[in-house]
């Protein structure tokens, strides 16, 4: 049921796509999708699938994962590549009724799929391979220049990483509730939608004050725990870029600068 | 010098509109010694958790003083210095637990306190195999047991290296063995590290474990003493709701048969050992 | 007799089908006959949980059957949906469940939605707000402002209300203090006099299940180990021990007394009980 969920799920180990700085590897996915949406042929495409193709190797998470995380996507995916391949004018090839299948519209279909493919791969791959702390922490570093303009950002990231914390717990309870309420013969399968709207309030309300009382307690816990914001706050794992960062960075900006180049020639 | 020390200390939640104000403490004086393990037993709304939570100056009373070493809890200064000396652990697991991977939630409260980050990796570390949660270091602690998410929130109150720790019914919602690995490894950082224990529980197998018990009742003390002579006070305890041990449960209903044993036996050998005893007259 | 609600070689598979496929229940054959009280016990992750689950049709089996009256509960979705209203079970914590504006309408969500009528509803809220100690004063407030104790006993009378021929309760006394446990205990005890309906009380507890239950059904990895009388079970304390389980206190003092001479059961599991003996054979000492 709902514990199958697999959000932000992270597979731990230690390839170099797992030991990469966590900001390398949150501005490799920016540049690589920056590539993406310059890429207009079939050799630039190629170039990024390769590139996909080989950090996935190196990362031993496994192309069955990262097709399983694509799996929700698919309507869209086939919604997309539907729309694309017939309302793109150009040379038609069969035509019926209102929709006409043209060669270009064949074409767009199959690199807007492409493009959405490779994006959603590529950044499942960081999210595979990166812990959701490291990320946040990455994140809160990036955007560390952001506090001289009072941005919250630290308050920012704990905001995140507690999420993340409490997801799962969450998603426990949720579980738990329905179980309780079905015990007492609640049915949230049958009726109008008005009726299945309604069926949700017996597991909303605990949810919700479950939720408050939680957060109330953690506040009261992370206080006896010294926390006074960021200021003068240390980190157990503190950041830092090394030697492999620079060269992967140096490699994905490259191969973007071939990806545009490419694409500005034409080919 | 006493680890904690309470001057006629009273306190009331301010009321809501209208209402009138119901004082929860009264007039509380009491004294913690350094390096004991004090029980404070009491039924639900005795006030036992809103005492145990002007130790750490979670709260701050409404009258009198709260001292935590030298510290006046009411001094807003010296609050990061006092919690670090108190630390406190909760009864819900779950809600407790600020981070998704053990030693990070084990280092929040050094990092909180701007310990540099060498310090931070050794304190997790002995914190860890203090609690005998080493071999869990990097896993993600919704994954653990009732039982081991408690001894993370230990290690993570050991990781401020405080004085006290104060376990605020910390085991209500653990079962058996749960219970048995928390209480094991408080009394052993009181044996080796002289750790100052409180314990707020209504369990009173629990309080068997203490140095004193200081009993509750209507914000104010009703008793106080060692678990030999609090337990004996049969009739008190149950006036106010407590039970007392099987034991002693036992030996209360054989002196009111007639037989002549003591109350104090409070543990399973001695109790064996007073009726043998008795048997033999 | 029939048993009133029976399972055969119940097995549960959770994930069934991935990488992360466990059992939880293997090949449990139980059956429990209309009016008994039954304790489980077993420690956690011994499976109870999964095993008290299917018993309403919460959890389908993976392998076997569950039958309530002979009847299969997944024959049908209808049957399987009723069967729900023919088995309560009230979860631990159960007080984190409610939801209504009051205490009336919440204890009245269950007998809803079994589809009876107004007045049927109204005659069992009251009648279940009684066996728990909920007066008349309270039915009208919010359940939020309750206290803990309170709002658990509204929780209970939630599946009371739904006239249950079995009830479980899964450790229905989890962090109340001493008083609130008895009182609970006290009412369940009641209620299973009265309407002499079958109890299962799942608890940690070996106290709490000696001092209620007439038979003891203990798990462990999955499989039921021990199924007898109270007598049965807490001869075999040294079992219990090995799977992590406990005898109550009088049992042990008992044994203490026997390794000093004193031939009292070794089985016996309350202080009445053990007093009793301990009297007879003073008595009887003092006579020769």
């Amino acid at each position: 049921m709902l514990k199958d969920i697999t959000l932000g799920q992270y597979f731990p180990g230690s390839t170099l796509a797992h030991r990469l700085d966590p900001r390398t590897k949150l501005m490799m996915v920016l540049i690589y999708i920056v590539a993406l949406f310059c890429a207009k042929s079939f050799l630039s495409y190629g170039i990024l699938a390769l590139f996909l193709f080989v950090s996935v190797r190196i990362s031993k998470v496994g192309f069955r994962a990262l097709i399983r995380g694509m799996k929700p996507l698919v309507v869209i995916l086939i919604f997309t590549a539907v729309l694309n391949m017939f309302y793109t004018p150009g040379h038609a090839l069969v035509s019926f009724w209102i929709f006409t299948l043209t060669a270009e519209g064949i074409l767009a279909a199959v690199f807007m799929v492409l493009r959405i493919a490779l994006l959603i791969m590529g950044t499942f791959l960081m999210t595979y391979t990166t812990s959701p702390i490291a990320l946040t922490d990455a994140i809160e570093n990036l955007l560390g220049p952001l506090k001289r303009v009072r941005f919250p950002v630290h308050e920012l990231a704990m905001l995140m990483s507690i999420a993340l914390r409490f997801i799962p717990t969450l998603i426990e309870e949720t579980d738990k509730i329905i179980s309780a309420q079905k015990a007492r013969g609640a049915d949230f399968e049958t009726g109008n939608l008005l009726r299945r709207a309604k069926a949700l309030v017996p597991i909303l309300v605990p949810l919700f004050l479950s939720a408050i009382r939680r957060a109330d307690e953690l506040a009261t816990a992370m206080e006896c725990r010294c926390y006074h914001g960021g200021e003068g706050r240390t980190k157990l794992h503190v950041l830092r870029y090394q030697k492999r960062d620079f060269l992967c960075i140096l490699l994905t900006t490259l191969i973007t600068a071939a990806v545009v180049i490419i694409s500005r020639l034409g080919y | 010098m006493s680890m904690l020390r309470t001057e006629h200390l009273s306190f009331a939640y301010p009321a809501a509109e209208g209402g009138k104000i119901v004082p929860v403490l009264k007039e509380i004086n009491l004294e913690i010694d350094r390096g004991s393990i004090v029980a404070i037993l009491g039924h639900n709304g005795s006030g036992k958790s809103t005492l145990s939570k002007h130790f750490n100056a979670v709260y701050l009373p409404s009258g009198g003083k709260v001292w935590v070493e030298e510290f006046d809890t009411a001094d807003e200064a010296a609050l990061l210095e006092i919690r670090r000396r108190v630390g406190m652990v909760f009864q819900n697991p779950d809600n407790q637990i600020v981070a998704n991977v053990v030693e990070e939630d084990v280092a929040f409260a050094p990092e909180n306190l701007g310990v540099p980050t060498d310090e931070i990796r050794r304190r997790v570390d002995a914190s860890l195999a203090a609690v005998g949660m080493s071999e869990f270091t990097r896993h993600a602690p919704h994954l653990l047991s009732g039982g081991q998410k408690q001894r993370v929130a230990i290690a993570g109150v050991l990781a401020m290296e405080p004085e006290c720790i104060i376990l605020d019914e910390a085991t209500a919602m653990l079962d058996p063995k749960g219970r048995r690995d928390v209480l094991e490894t408080v009394q052993r950082l009181n044996r080796e590290k002289g750790m100052t224990v409180i314990m707020i529980t209504h369990h009173m197998d629990e309080a068997e474990l203490a140095d004193r018990v200081i009993v509750m009742n209507r914000g104010e003390i009703y008793l106080d003493g060692a678990p030999r002579e609090i337990f004996q006070k049969v009739d008190e305890l149950r006036r106010i709701g407590l039970t007392v041990p099987e034991t002693v449960k036992l030996l209360d209903a054989l002196r009111q048969a007639g037989w002549n044993v003591p109350l104090s036996a409070i543990s399973v050998e001695e109790c064996a050992d007073a009726i043998a005893a008795a048997m033999q007259q | 007799m029939k048993p009133i609600l029976k399972t055969e070689n119940l097995t549960h598979i959770y994930s069934a089908g991935t990488p992360f496929q466990r059992s939880a229940v293997e090949h449990v054959d139980f059956a429990v006959y209309p009016g008994e009280f039954v304790g489980v016990i077993g420690h956690t992750g011994s499976g109870k949980s999964t095993f008290i689950q299917h018993l309403n049709g919460l959890l389908k089996p993976t392998e076997g059957r569950v039958l309530f009256n002979g009847q299969d509960i997944w024959s049908s979705a209808r049957v399987t949906h009723e069967t729900r209203f023919h088995v309560g079970l009230v979860f631990q914590y159960p007080e984190y469940q409610l939801f209504e504006e009051t205490v009336y309408k919440d204890i009245a969500f269950g007998p809803g939605n079994m589809g009876l009528g107004a007045e049927e509803i109204d005659r069992r809220v009251r009648e279940a707000a009684g066996f728990v100690g909920i007066g008349e004063e309270l039915l009208q407030q919010s359940p939020f402002e309750l206290s803990g104790g309170q709002k658990r006993r509204v929780a209970i009378a939630g599946v009371l209300a739904m006239e249950p021929e079995v009830l479980i309760l899964d450790e229905p006394t989890a962090g109340l203090d001493p008083a609130g446990c008895e009182s609970i205990l006290a009412e369940i005890r009641q209620y299973h006099r009265a309407k002499n309906n079958t109890i299962l009380l799942v608890s940690h507890s070996m106290e709490e299940i000696a001092r209620n239950a007439q038979r003891i059904v203990v798990l462990d990895e999955r499989h039921i180990v021990m199924d007898g009388t109270p007598r049965d079970i807490f001869s075999r304390a040294q079992e219990l021990e090995r799977i992590g389980l406990d005898v109550p206190e009088v049992t042990k003092i008992a044994a203490a007394l026997r390794r000093r001479g004193i031939p009292v059961d070794a089985s016996v599991y309350t202080t009445e009980a053990l007093k009793e003996q301990l009297q007879s054979l003073k008595g009887g000492g003092a006579g020769c």
